[in-house]
């Protein structure tokens, strides 16, 4: 199976502190990728260093293929990557943002006149293409940022916390989309504080104090902390000695 | 000691709140159930006096929200959603500052927030901008108990915090309960509502049910599976084609198939299943949990 993220032994340090402390792991072509644990667990910063966002202090990673040290730019390119904090132009409309990326992206007009068809359809925001995202419904927003940050066809897509504050139905039409994504092929790394999207993933990891201190597929770690749940797992992982 | 009739409350092309009314009973810890947008918000600014409301009327503690605002304001702790204490003064110029905004001391009133504050101490100089989620939100519950409330409102205050740390959150709340609090506190964490008294699900406005989270899954009225299968995906997708379901979604490791009606026989789900060449099918009927619930009224609506 092709791995498309690849860590090895990937360490950020700030100061004496150690936010990322040797995690390794490998994610599969069309995986879904859990990447969970506490607030100040390290996260983001393993999360930043993926997307060549931060430069590690040690150790190794490759994302789709290009290497966080030397290859950032190529790798900024590739990925596709959406958050809760930073995603979509407010006030701009639909069509702008679809556009302003796909330019950003370096798509030519012709794709991206398609791909803003195609994303206006698959998603029926036809009626509302000229409206400015900022009048959208949230979940509408979070199905759009999606749709944008899989414009230029990354092999791999990062997303950070995608689904606060929707409705439980809408959350599930967003994990559809992921399903759909991952089942042609797109890894979907995502983190989480819905534990029960957890039992979503492929396989999930646990971070805890910059460490990964467990990495399987939501059954077998079920059943090796023998809990009936996720949230089980994690209460009983996720803790760590950190106070922060 | 909140009673809430028929409040409706509209922005400029919005209707926020939609002929709202409820009671929270003397120390009861009532939770306000919904997603973003379903303006839980709106009515909690309302109960603080904060926002105007377009129709209806509010007492909290007997005292009106419009007329006995001032009296009002010193009887209720109000936790906002967005964190809105002062980034560039430290843990415990805060506490102090919200301490003699109202008149009184850190000491008088400590014995209530003793609980949290004893694990916000080791950073009590560290300026609250500097803190991590989970510690301003506790900083933030201190700030609204040092008046010594007797009515505790608080806005989403486990949105974007892990799960651990959610909990030790609700474990507090239940501590704050058996003193003698009534808390009424906003989540759209749907497995929050099995830790409240009662519950109201609020969506668009409008209170979908109030009820005990016992009581609210009598709502949910059709019949209930879960199924799980070697391939999720292709799973769900033919059983939402299925002529028996009503709906299906994903539900942890499991789908809930809600069934057209009780005459389905479950032999005729799993030959449907095998025809279509699924695989390690494993299915039981299952209570309906809150979220159940919630998206079959949602659906209902």
């Amino acid at each position: 199976m092709e791995k498309v993220v690849i860590a090895d032994k990937l360490t950020k340090k700030f100061g004496n502190f150690i936010a990322t402390n040797e995690i390794t792991f490998a994610v599969d072509k069309g995986e879904i990728f859990g990447f969970l644990g506490a607030n100040g667990a390290g996260k983001t910063t393993a999360m930043r260093m993926l997307c060549g966002l931060l430069k590690p202090s040690s150790g190794d990673a490759k994302v789709a293929g290009f290497d966080v040290y030397t290859q950032t730019e190529k790798i900024k390119e590739r990925i596709g990557y959406m958050s809760q904090k930073f995603s979509l132009y407010e006030d701009l409309t639909v069509r702008e943002n679809i556009k302003f990326y796909g330019g950003i992206y370096g798509l030519r007009l012709p794709a991206i006149k398609s791909k803003t068809e195609y994303i206006l359809e698959k998603l029926s925001l036809g009626e509302v293409a000229d409206t400015l995202v900022a009048s959208l419904p949230l979940g509408w927003k979070q199905r759009l940022a999606f749709s944008i940050a899989m414009l230029h066809e990354p092999p791999v897509v990062f997303l950070d916390e995608p689904t606060g504050g929707v409705d439980p139905i809408t959350r599930r039409q967003f994990w559809d989309m992921l399903y759909e994504a991952a089942s042609n092929g797109t890894t979907i790394f995502i983190t989480t504080h819905y534990m029960d999207e957890a039992e979503y993933c492929n396989r999930v990891s646990i971070m805890v104090d910059g460490r990964i201190q467990a990495l399987d597929t939501p059954r077998r770690l079920r059943e090796q902390y023998g809990v009936e749940s996720m949230d089980g797992v994690f209460q009983i992982l996720a803790r760590g000695t950190s106070t922060k | 000691m909140i009673a809430i009739e028929v409040i409706s409350k509209t922005y400029a092309s919005a209707r926020a709140l939609q002929q709202v009314s409820f009671e929270v009973q003397k120390g009861e810890l009532f939770g306000l159930i919904g997603p973003d947008g379903a303006g839980k918000t709106t009515l909690f600014k309302i109960l603080v006096t904060l926002l105007l409301p377009d129709a209806g009327k509010a007492t909290v503690a007997g005292f009106d929200v419009v007329k006995d605002y001032k009296m009002l304001r010193t009887i209720t702790g109000y936790m906002p959603g967005r964190f809105s204490l002062y980034q560039d003064l430290t843990v415990g110029e805060n506490l102090q500052f919200f301490a003699s905004v109202f008149g009184t001391s850190i000491e008088a009133n400590y014995a209530l927030i003793a609980d949290i504050y004893t694990q916000l101490e080791p950073f009590k100089n560290r300026r609250a901008g500097n803190l991590s989620g989970g510690m301003k939100q506790k900083l933030a519950l201190c700030c609204a108990l040092i008046h010594k409330p007797e009515v505790l409102f608080l806005d989403e205050p486990t949105t974007g915090v892990d799960a651990v740390s959610r909990k030790e959150f609700w474990e507090m709340l239940g501590r704050l309960k058996n003193r003698g609090l009534t808390i009424l506190v906003s989540t759209p964490y749907m497995d929050e509502a099995v830790l409240c008294d009662r519950i109201a699900l609020i969506q668009n406005g409008t209170i979908l049910a109030i009820d005990t989270p016992e009581g609210i899954t009598t709502h949910f009225t059709k019949p209930l599976l879960a199924i799980r299968g070697a391939d999720t995906y292709r799973l769900i997708k033919d059983l939402r084609t299925a002529p028996f379901t009503h709906t299906c979604y994903a539900f942890g490791e499991y789908l809930h198939l809600t069934l057209k009606s009780e005459s389905v026989d479950r032999t005729y789900i799993e030959a449907f299943l095998q025809q279509k060449q699924h695989r390690q099918i494993e299915m039981h009927p299952i209570s309906p949990t809150v979220e159940d619930t919630f998206m079959s009224l949602m659906d209902r609506q």
